[in-house]
């Protein structure tokens, strides 16, 4: 008997002695239970909730903006603003996603923010990413302070994962969130070296501590990945993303999904919504990323099908655009914005929060739309009724002083 | 390969290694544990190891013998002077990144902001791309500035010969950080770290707390400019005339929970706003052509302040701002928490209080002294013991940087750029940590899967030649070992990468995977190995557990 067989032999022994790894077995029963699923959504920039879901019946609306309101709706007539409620209208751009608040499955919440008065992008992301509106030393993210306190112990690596080169703010904290640029670049890029082999053996090898477990929960992952070939799940029911980070993002957040590999909490961000310069109205800036938001949401719920039951999509900015048009045809840095729920058990087909109106004296500080919705209010109701997460460590020394919006039935 | 890695853990229970537990529960050498006095002391190549992990950023081929020579405490010292070490080669290469050595005006005018109307332009159909690439060329836009100083950061770390003055500038700047692509800080980092970190970073600390204070840099990125008295109106005339400015307690808050006291350093609320009050009008003169510190006499509050019981009396003006920052530099809790960050960046995570106490107490007495306080921590049986030995997980700048310089690669400014970027890739944009903590200095911050799997590939495709600006050899490593001999082989290559000290388990893994048809080629009739793949071997030594840690 050679050396060779002998190893062989070896690893038989073990494999019959040791079974799979742990959490492949804790996975396993988890997909049974089909879990819930949260995906956050950041529009980074400050979008202007004021053309994202129009207040057409607010009579200061139009007169504030000379070039970039948009036109009342019009049954019929396209490349209109579409009515929700006789009030509010949806962006012609986010058409795709009006037969999901038909089927109530879009919930809308307006005038939503911070009550931080921050109208730097910077400390405004950071305020809503750690959940801490006005306080800078928060070491974590809310999401991963929701990770936190999912009620099954972590069953996979797959559990929390970002979709991009870093991890969010959002997602920071102990909790072994994945950061991944792309599903197929999860991967050791070993070509025929032999070196996969190499790194499986060495983190296995090593002491146990969190170093070389998450090498080998990692190297675990990639297998887990490539067997469940998710990078090649196309997407189903006829869904098209739009082409563009986002339409990617929220692509492979759906093959994480359908890969059953144990995913909980996903985040993905979109670009571009600073619109200081030429913002437009039915068509123009604001309108094509919102044609590609909006696309890309619609693709992603016709994607999953009935597994959105199991899921909701919430959306996010760190504050909303002035009331009033500025001398370039754009908007600068305002307050409150408009905020998406969408999916699993979401009432919807409703635009939620008191609305404060557009007249310079209802706004905030004379210029912006004023927050009546703490945005801490929609997080903490989404991960509590949504992931069945206690609230009280999402949001460090704050405690809700208005009534739940009673998104969830 | 999965047959081989079961295998070895095969090996490891034989020899009675023991088969390592799933998850990642603490064990020996994990993160958080305290050192304690009185444990074993290192040997002496491992303690040299141990000061290149961590007062330098990891060895090159030879170094060890090199401050063996010398003697590792004569070796410390001169580390401490770093102006009596010759670094000609490193200033040559940073030669080509022209943007260094500007001043904030000249900064201001060679990289200029694109025009708005042009973007409105742009977006309207009546300029293309192209047409506005022509009118701002990527080397002359202002993200360029940035760039190079990433670029510089790369170089320096790998190159110098001043190791441990690149360390402590590391240091500094991320506990006096600002966020390069806030506003106009992006003119004005590269003279921030030149004038302000680099100058002072093995200086006292009272001196880099006041330089940063008045540094537009730190003024913008904190929005002290801004912060006016109450009632103050911005002067008509002007874009913003009219508008009420008012207090901004934004940097007031920051200097005292980040730069000195510490979150618990012992101020209250009232604190804040008292020394908010001090500092306003220390402003920024023409922020967009000039960027220089400037006071403003008319948005300063005159009256009286009471900052941490101490009296300042009215009428102060600009004096304000400086006394606060006598007040908080003297103060025993900035002395604890500034020995704190120091302990836990060459020690451990979790700094054992007895040594935080003695550095500590060196501030006190030498003023904030940051040489005295350094020798106080390299003279401790708590830098020394087996407990700290390779305890810190690398940030991934450290381990980038760790990784070149362990296979003796060279690399120009060109290379660089690639370098930066790859620190980018595992988690550390360089000069980009937006909040003001800066980025963490412990373990749970950088150990995640995407992370890990971007070292992996980061070791593979170094050290497989993939980047073509960084000059890799892996082959030269281990001249002079038989090539038929693979264990000859690996000897050679574990000492000049990690020194010759690698563990029981990374040597028993390696030496195993020797027998990998992938790693050592067998000739046709299977009498023996003909070759052994070294780039990749050398790959699996950077990318192992065992070299993400310092």
């Amino acid at each position: 008997m050679n050396r060779r067989t002998f190893l062989r032999c070896g690893a038989c022994a073990l494999v019959a002695l040791g079974g799979p790894p742990r959490f492949l077995v804790r996975t396993a029963a988890a997909t049974a239970a089909r879990g819930k699923v949260l995906v956050a959504v950041f529009q980074r920039g400050a979008v202007d909730g004021l053309s994202m879901v129009v207040p057409h019946g607010d009579p200061a609306y139009a007169a504030a903006r000379q070039t970039i309101a948009l036109r009342p709706p019009k049954r019929g007539e396209a490349d209109r603003a579409v009515d929700l409620d006789g009030f509010f209208a949806l962006h012609p751009g986010l058409a795709p996603l009006v037969p999901l608040w038909e089927s109530r499955s879009l919930a809308i919440v307006h005038a939503c923010g911070s009550p931080d008065t921050t109208r730097s992008h910077f400390d405004a992301q950071d305020y809503m990413e750690s959940g801490s509106p006005g306080v800078k030393s928060t070491p974590d993210g809310w999401l991963a302070r929701a990770v936190k306190g999912l009620p099954q112990p972590k069953a996979s690596p797959f559990r929390a994962v970002a979709l991009g080169p870093i991890l969010p703010r959002a997602l920071q904290g102990d909790v072994g969130a994945v950061a991944m640029a792309s599903l197929d670049r999860f991967d050791v890029r070993a070509g025929d070296t032999g070196a996969r082999g190499g790194f499986e053996a060495l983190y296995a090898r090593s002491v146990s501590d969190l170093l070389s477990g998450t090498g080998r929960e990692t190297l675990e992952a990639v297998k887990m990945l490539r067997s469940a070939d998710a990078a090649r799940i196309p997407p189903a029911n006829g869904a098209l993303y739009p082409r563009g980070p986002f339409g990617e993002s929220m692509r492979q957040i759906a093959q994480l999904i359908k890969a059953n590999i144990g995913l909980e909490v996903a985040f993905a961000d979109m670009q571009g919504w600073d619109t200081h310069v030429g913002q437009g109205a039915e068509q123009g800036q604001l309108a094509a990323r919102l044609r590609e938001f909006g696309g890309a949401l619609a693709a992603f719920a016709q994607d999953l099908g009935d597994r959105m039951a199991d899921v909701v999509v919430l959306t996010m900015s760190e504050f909303g655009r002035t009331v009033v048009e500025n001398g370039n045809r754009g908007t600068d840095h305002g307050h409150a914005t408009a905020m998406l729920a969408l999916g699993g058990g979401v009432r919807g087909g409703r635009v939620y929060g008191r609305w404060p109106g557009l007249a310079r004296e209802q706004r905030f500080e004379g210029r912006d739309l004023a927050v009546t919705t703490d945005f801490r209010t929609l997080f903490g109701e989404v991960a509590r009724s949504h992931l069945g997460v206690p609230t009280a460590p999402l949001f460090p020394g704050w405690t809700p002083s208005r009534p739940p919006l009673g998104l969830f039935a | 390969m999965r047959r081989l890695a079961v295998a070895f853990l095969m090996l490891g229970a034989l020899t009675g290694g023991g088969v390592p537990a799933s998850g990642a529960g603490p064990g020996p050498g994990a993160l958080g544990e305290e050192p304690t006095r009185g444990a074993p002391p290192l040997a002496d190549d491992r303690r040299i190891l141990h000061v290149l992990n961590r007062l330098a950023l990891g060895p090159r081929p030879g170094d060890l013998e090199r401050v063996r020579a010398v003697g590792v405490d004569a070796w410390i010292e001169r580390q401490l002077h770093p102006e009596t070490i010759a670094d000609a080669a490193t200033e040559r290469a940073l030669a080509t990144l022209a943007s260094l050595r500007l001043s904030i005006p000249e900064a201001l005018r060679d990289y200029p902001r694109p025009e708005p109307k042009l973007r409105e332009k742009l977006q309207a159909g009546q300029l293309t791309r192209q047409e506005m690439m022509e009118l701002y060329p990527p080397e002359k836009r202002p993200f360029r500035i940035t760039a190079e100083l990433q670029a510089a950061k790369m170089l320096r770390a790998v190159e110098s010969e001043r190791q441990l003055q690149e360390v402590m500038v590391d240091f500094w700047f991320n506990h006096f950080n600002v966020f390069a692509a806030k506003g106009d800080v992006r003119w004005y980092v590269a003279a921030y770290e030149r004038d302000v970190i680099r100058p002072n970073a093995l200086g006292r600390f009272p001196d880099l707390v006041r330089a940063s204070a008045r540094h537009p840099a730190m003024l913008f990125y904190l929005d002290n400019w801004l912060s006016a008295r109450p009632d103050f109106t911005v002067p008509a005339g002007g874009p913003k005339g009219g508008r009420k400015a008012g207090l901004n307690e934004n940097y007031a808050r920051e200097l005292m929970e980040l730069h000195t006291l510490g979150v618990d350093g012992g101020y209250t609320q009232a604190d804040v706003t008292e020394v908010a009050r001090a500092f306003t009008g220390w402003s920024i003169d023409r922020p967009q052509t000039e960027g220089r510190f400037a006071f403003r006499p008319r948005m300063h509050d005159t009256g009286e302040k009471v900052v941490l019981g101490h009296r300042i009396p009215a009428g102060g003006g600009q004096d304000d701002g400086e006394r606060v920052l006598a007040i908080l530099t003297h103060h025993p809790a900035t002395a604890r928490f500034i020995a704190t960050k120091l302990v836990r960046r060459f020690v451990a995570d979790t700094p054992p209080p007895p040594l935080v106490q003695r550095v500590a107490a060196t501030y006190l007495s030498t003023d904030g002294d940051v040489r005295a306080m350094l020798r106080t921590i390299v003279a401790a049986p708590e830098f020394v013991s087996a407990e700290a030995y390779r305890a810190k997980v690398k940030t991934p700048f450290e381990f980038v940087a760790s990784a070149v310089r362990a296979l003796g690669a060279t690399v120009d400014a060109q290379g660089a750029f690639d370098l930066a970027r790859a620190s980018a890739e595992i988690g550390e944009p360089l000069y980009q940590a937006q909040p003001p903590t800066g980025y963490p200095d412990r373990a749970e911050a950088w150990v995640n899967s995407g992370a890990l799997l971007a070292r992996m590939n980061f070791a593979l495709a170094l050290a497989r030649s993939r980047y073509p600006r960084v000059a890799v050899d892996p082959g030269s490593l281990v001249t002079g070992a038989d090539p038929r001999s693979p264990d000859a082989v690996l000897d050679r290559l574990l000492a000049a990468l990690v020194a010759g000290q690698a563990s029981a388990e990374t040597r028993a893994v390696l030496t195993g995977e020797l027998t990998n048809p992938q790693i050592t080629r067998l000739t046709a009739e299977d009498r023996g190995p003909a070759s052994t793949d070294v780039a990749t071997l050398a790959a699996l030594v950077l990318g192992s557990p065992e070299f993400q840690r310092r």
